[in-house]
C-alpha cells in the first residue's frame, strides 16, 4: 500500500530499549541466561521493567562497567571472564548465555562478539555463548528480541530442518494452540525461539517460514540468507489476522481448502462470539496508538476492522514495509501513521484529537489520564497472551478495559 | 566490572530528576540515549505522580553519533525553554553521553538562555542515586540562593525544611508531621525544598534563621553550604521515633530560641503506652535485623532497641557516604556493621544472624520471604505499595505510631501462624488451614508438608525421631535457630545422634 505516506519525526523518544526484551525472552528460553554488559542505568532499567520478577532468582543480571574499566586499569575482558566465570558457577543449569551490549559498551567499543566467542570456546559444550546489542541507540524495546534471535540463527542446525517454522516468542499457551492447529491441518512445525536452547530447530534450504511478530526485520533477513523463505502474511491477532496467517501456511503446503475450513472453523466461531461482546462498547470509539512496539498496525488493523474503532493516528517505532504488506492495505483510507517520535508534538496531537482511548507507555498513561483522557498502557499488549483465535476476545477485553472502567468510577461518583 | 542481579540505588540522574521532579518551574535537559526515558514510570507509577517528571531527553541513536549529537542537545535545550518556560534549567548528562563527552554546561551557555543554567556533573560509573540527588540540590541552591539579606528585628524564628524530594519513602507525609510540630512550636516555614519548591524559592533560602535537615543523603551537602556562606545552622537529629521527636523539639526550639515546654509535656504517641502495655512483652529482646538507607536504618534500629524492647542483631546500609555514621551506631549494639550494596551479601549476613524480624527495604521484603521471616519496610528503595493513600509518615509523633503498627504487624501474625501451628491436630486448626488473614482456603498438599521452615542444613548428625518430634513443636520462628544451636552443640561434643536429652541440653546451654 503507497497511498499512506508516514509522518516521519525526530525528536525525544518516550521508548524502552531493546534490552527490555529480555524480561519476556528468559522467561520463553528456560535454561538460557542474559548478561546485560552496562552500566548501572541498564541494570536499573531492567529491574524497574521486570517488576518483581528480578526477586525469583531470575536469569538475567548485569555486569556493571566502572571506572576501573574505563580508566583502562582493568582489562575488561579479563573481568568479564571473571564475572561469567563467577555466574556460571552460580547456575550450573545454564546453557546458553546471552552477552548483552548496551549503550556504554557499544560507545566504548567494547568488543562482545570476540567476548562470546572467546567464552564460548572456553565454556563449550556445557554452555554457549552468544551475543547481541540490546542498546537504546541501536534498538527499541522489542527489536531486543530481534537482535537475540538474529544472533541466534547462524547456531541452528541445517540437517533435519523443519517444514514450517514459527518465528517470534510467543507465550507457550498460544504456542500449543498454533501446533495443534497446524498439527490438524498436518503441518509439521517447530517455534524459534525454542523453550530450552538445547532444542533448536533445523534450518535449511527450502524451510518456510512464518512470523509470528512484526518486529523481526533482522532475524528475517538471516533466515532468508540461509536459504528459508517467508510466507507472507498478516500478523495472528484476531479472528481475521489468525486466519489469515494460518492460510498463508496452508496454502505454502497445498492444505485443501476444505480441511482448511473444517479446522479452523471452530477457533473463528469462537473468536467471533468472544469479540461480538466487546464490539458493542468499543466500535465508533476513536483510538490514538504512541508508538512501542511495532504491533502497533496489526493492532490498529485489528481494532478497526473486527470491533469498528475509528483510527486517529498509528504511531509506530519502524515501518518495516515489507513485512506490513498484508496490513497496510487493511488499514482504513486516510489514518495517520507515523513512523519515530518527537514526544511533545506527539501530545499536542493526541490533546487536540480528544481521543477515546490512548495507547501508550506507562511514562505517559497517567499524566493523560489526569489530563481526563483514557488510557491503555502498551506494555501488557507484549507480555499477555494476545495471538491467536482462543486469545482474540482478551485482546479486545485490554481495550475495553478502561473505557469499562472509566464508566463505572463515573457511575459511582454520580 | 561488578556483577549485579539487583540494585539498592538508580545512577546518580535518576537522583538529579528527583530533585527536579520534586520541584516547580524548573526543568532538566539531559543528554541521554533512547531508552533512559524508563526513568519516568518510577514517577508516574511508583509515586502514582499525576503529571510526567520535567525531564526532556535527547534520545540519541546510534546514527546522530558522529558530530551532531552535540546538535541535538542545543536544539531539545532551546525547544524545552520555549515550551516549558522554567525559571532555571538543569543541564548534564546520563552515563553514556559521560562516555561520548559532550559537554552540556558549555553547550547550554552558548546558547544564551535569558535564565539560569545549572550543569551538573555526575560520574556515573563511580556514583549513585542519593549522591546525585545531594549534588543536584547542593548546586541548584549554590546557584539560585541570593546574598544574605539583613535580618529583621522582632520577626517570629523561621526555618527552612530541607530534603523531601520524589521518589522519596514517606517524604510527602514527614513534612507535614514536621510542619505540625514546627507550627505548634510558633516557628514559621520560611522555605521547603526541594518538595514543591521553585528557583525563586530557592533564592529565598537565606532568609531563614536555620534548616531542619530531613533526609541528610540528599539535603546535607546544601545544608553545610548554608551554613558556610550563609551562616545558618542546621539540625543533626532526624525525628524518627519518639525519643528523636522530642530531641528533635529541642534542638529545633533551641536554633529557634523558643519554649519547647508545653509541646513536649504533651506526650502524645500511642505507640509509646503501646509498647509498655503488657500484650507487647512478648517483643521483649525478639531479634531484629536492620538494614536500608543510613538515615533510617539508624533510626530504626534507635526505635527497635530502645522503644520496643528489641534487640539488635544486624545493623547495614548501602550508602557508602553515611558509613561512618552507622558504623559509629553499630558500635553501641556491639554488632559488626555491613556496609554493602550486593543484595546477596545482605542475604548472607540475615541467614547468618537469624532474626525474628527483619527491618529493611524491597529487597529485604524479598529476602525475608525466602528465609519465612517477618518483616516491614522502613527504607527506600520501596514499591508502589509503599507510596500509600493514607497519611503514613515515618517522623514526628504520629509517625511513633505508623512504625508501631507496621513493625509489629508482622509478628502478630507470626503468633497467629504458631498458635495455629501449635494447635495443628485441632479439628480447627489442622495442618492443612490456611493462616486466618490468608482465607480459609486450605493450602495444597505439597505445599503444607514443606511448609516447616527449618532449612535443611547439611550435617553429619542424625536426629532422632523423638528429637525431630520435639524439635517441631518449637515455633517455627525460632525453630532453625535451635536446629542449627542443637547441631553446633552436637557436633562441638562430637555426638553423632542428637536425642531428645540432647536437644534440652543444648536449649540449656545456649539459653540467653
Amino acid at each position: 500500500m503507497n497511498r499512506v505516506i508516514p509522518l516521519r519525526e525526530r525528536g525525544q523518544r518516550e521508548v524502552f530499549c531493546g534490552l527490555t526484551g529480555i524480561v519476556w525472552l528468559h522467561r520463553k528460553v528456560q535454561d538460557a541466561f542474559f548478561l546485560v554488559v552496562g552500566s548501572r542505568t541498564c541494570a536499573h532499567l531492567v529491574q524497574s521493567a521486570a517488576g518483581v520478577m528480578i526477586f525469583a532468582e531470575p536469569r538475567f543480571a548485569t555486569a556493571i562497567i566502572d571506572e576501573r574499566d574505563l580508566a583502562g586499569l582493568a582489562d575488561c575482558h579479563d573481568e568479564l571472564d571473571r564475572v561469567v566465570a563467577r555466574l556460571l558457577a552460580r547456575r550450573p543449569e545454564i546453557r546458553t548465555l546471552f552477552l548483552v551490549g548496551s549503550c556504554p559498551s557499544e560507545v566504548i567499543k567494547l568488543d562482545l562478539a570476540r567476548a562470546a566467542q572467546r567464552l564460548d570456546g572456553v565454556h563449550a559444550p556445557q554452555v554457549r555463548v552468544l551475543n547481541y546489542s540490546g542498546s537504546g541507540i541501536e534498538t527499541t524495546f522489542t527489536q531486543g528480541e530481534d537482535a537475540c534471535l538474529a544472533a541466534w540463527v547462524p547456531r541452528l542446525p541445517r540437517e533435519g530442518a523443519a517444514p514450517l517454522l514459527v518465528v517470534g516468542s510467543l507465550p507457550d499457551v498460544v504456542e500449543d494452540q498454533f501446533a495443534r492447529l497446524f498439527g490438524a491441518l498436518g503441518i509439521p512445525v517447530r517455534f524459534f525461539p525454542p523453550r530450552r536452547s538445547t532444542e533448536l530447530p533445523a534450518v535449511g534450504p527450502g524451510t518456510r517460514f512464518l512470523l509470528a511478530q512484526p518486529f523481526l526485520a533482522e532475524t528475517a533477513r538471516l533466515l532468508e540468507e540461509r536459504g528459508a523463505v517467508h510466507l507472507a502474511a498478516p500478523f495472528p491477532f484476531g479472528e481475521e489476522g489468525t486466519t489469515g496467517w494460518l492460510r498463508a501456511a496452508a496454502a505454502a503446503f497445498e492444505i485443501p481448502p476444505a480441511l482448511f475450513d473444517a479446522v479452523t472453523r471452530p477457533g473463528r466461531e469462537r473468536a467471533r462470539t468472544a469479540l461480538a461482546a466487546h464490539h458493542a462498547r468499543l466500535a465508533g470509539k476513536r483510538v490514538f496508538l504512541f508508538p512501542d512496539s511495532q504491533l502497533e498496525v496489526p493492532l490498529a488493523r485489528f481494532l478497526a476492522r473486527e470491533l469498528g474503532m475509528q483510527l486517529v493516528e498509528v504511531g509506530t517505532p519502524y515501518l518495516h514495509r515489507a513485512h506490513l504488506a498484508h496490513e497496510l492495505p487493511l488499514l482504513p483510507e486516510g489514518v495517520t501513521l507515523s513512523e519515530g517520535q518527537d514526544v511533545e508534538r506527539q501530545l499536542d496531537r493526541c490533546r487536540a484529537a480528544r481521543p477515546d482511548l490512548v495507547v501508550c507507555g506507562l511514562g505517559l498513561a497517567n499524566t493523560l489520564e489526569a489530563e481526563g483522557l483514557t488510557t491503555k498502557w502498551s506494555i501488557e499488549l507484549v507480555f499477555s497472551p494476545v495471538h491467536g483465535y482462543e486469545q482474540a476476545g482478551d485482546l479486545a477485553e485490554l481495550f475495553a478495559r478502561p473505557l469499562v472502567r472509566k464508566e463505572k468510577l463515573a457511575n459511582a461518583a454520580a | 566490572m561488578q556483577l549485579t542481579l539487583w540494585t539498592y540505588e538508580g545512577p546518580p540522574h535518576v537522583g538529579a530528576m528527583r530533585v527536579a521532579t520534586a520541584m516547580r518551574e524548573l526543568h532538566y535537559v539531559l543528554h541521554a540515549p533512547q531508552g533512559d526515558t524508563y526513568a519516568d514510570l518510577l514517577f508516574t507509577m511508583i509515586e502514582r505522580l499525576p503529571r510526567r517528571p520535567p525531564v526532556t531527553y535527547t534520545t540519541f541513536q546510534a546514527r546522530d553519533l558522529g558530530g551532531d549529537t552535540a546538535e541535538l542537545f542545543k536544539t531539545a535545550a532551546r525547544e524545552a525553554v520555549e515550551r516549558f518556560a522554567p525559571q532555571a534549567l538543569l543541564v548534564g548528562a546520563s552515563c553514556t553521553a559521560e562516555l561520548i563527552q559532550d559537554d552540556p554546561g558549555g553547550l547550554a551557555a552558548a546558547l544564551n538562555l535569558s535564565i539560569p543554567v545549572i550543569p551538573l556533573e555526575l560520574p556515573a560509573y563511580q556514583r549513585k542515586e542519593n549522591w546525585g540527588a545531594a549534588e543536584t540540590f547542593y548546586r541548584l541552591v549554590r546557584a539560585l540562593a541570593a546574598p544574605p539579606a539583613p535580618k529583621t528585628e522582632g520577626r517570629a524564628p523561621r526555618c527552612n525544611i530541607l530534603g523531601p524530594t520524589a521518589l522519596g519513602f514517606r517524604h510527602r507525609d514527614d513534612l507535614q508531621e514536621i510542619r505540625g510540630l514546627l507550627g505548634r512550636l510558633g516557628i514559621a516555614v520560611n522555605v521547603v525544598a526541594p518538595w514543591g519548591a521553585s528557583p525563586a524559592d530557592l533564592a529565598r533560602l537565606p532568609e531563614a534563621d536555620f534548616n531542619v535537615v530531613l533526609y541528610p543523603e540528599i539535603a546535607a551537602t546544601a545544608a553545610q553550604f548554608l551554613q558556610r556562606q550563609h551562616g545558618q545552622p542546621f539540625t543533626r537529629t532526624v525525628p524518627i521515633g519518639v525519643q528523636a521527636t522530642r530531641a528533635f523539639i529541642a534542638e529545633v526550639a533551641g536554633l529557634a530560641q523558643v519554649d519547647a515546654t508545653a509541646l513536649l509535656a504533651e506526650e502524645e504517641a500511642r505507640a509509646t503506652w503501646y509498647s509498655r502495655s503488657v500484650d507487647s512483652t512478648y517483643l521483649t529482646n525478639k531479634r531484629v535485623f536492620v538494614f536500608g538507607d543510613a538515615t533510617h536504618a539508624v533510626a530504626a534500629a534507635r526505635v527497635a532497641s530502645s522503644e520496643l524492647g528489641l534487640q539488635v542483631v544486624g545493623l547495614g546500609t548501602y550508602s557508602r557516604e553515611f558509613a561512618r555514621e552507622l558504623r559509629e551506631a553499630a558500635k553501641g549494639y556491639g554488632v559488626e556493621p555491613l556496609i554493602s550494596d550486593d543484595y546477596l551479601e545482605v542475604e548472607a549476613a540475615i541467614a547468618a544472624a537469624q532474626p525474628e524480624l527483619v527491618l529493611g527495604t524491597q529487597m529485604e521484603r524479598h529476602v525475608a520471604k525466602r528465609l519465612g521471616l517477618p518483616c516491614a519496610v522502613i527504607s527506600a528503595p520501596v514499591h508502589v505499595q509503599d507510596f500509600p493513600a493514607r497519611h503514613s509518615p515515618q517522623m514526628g509523633f504520629e509517625g511513633a505510631n505508623v512504625l508501631f503498627d507496621t513493625w509489629v504487624a508482622p509478628l502478630m501474625m507470626g503468633l497467629e501462624e504458631h498458635l495455629l501451628r501449635m494447635f495443628r491436630d485441632d479439628f480447627e486448626f489442622h495442618e492443612g488451614a490456611a493462616p486466618s488473614h490468608l482465607g480459609r482456603a486450605a493450602l495444597p498438599v505439597e505445599q503444607s508438608a514443606s511448609a516447616d521452615p527449618v532449612p535443611a542444613v547439611p550435617s553429619t548428625t542424625r536426629w532422632t525421631t523423638d528429637a525431630e518430634h520435639e524439635l517441631r513443636k518449637i515455633p517455627f520462628f525460632v525453630r532453625g535457630k535451635a536446629r542449627r544451636n542443637t547441631e553446633r552443640y552436637a557436633s562441638d561434643r562430637g555426638l553423632a545422634t542428637i536425642t531428645l536429652e540432647t536437644l534440652y541440653e543444648a536449649k540449656a546451654h545456649f539459653s540467653r
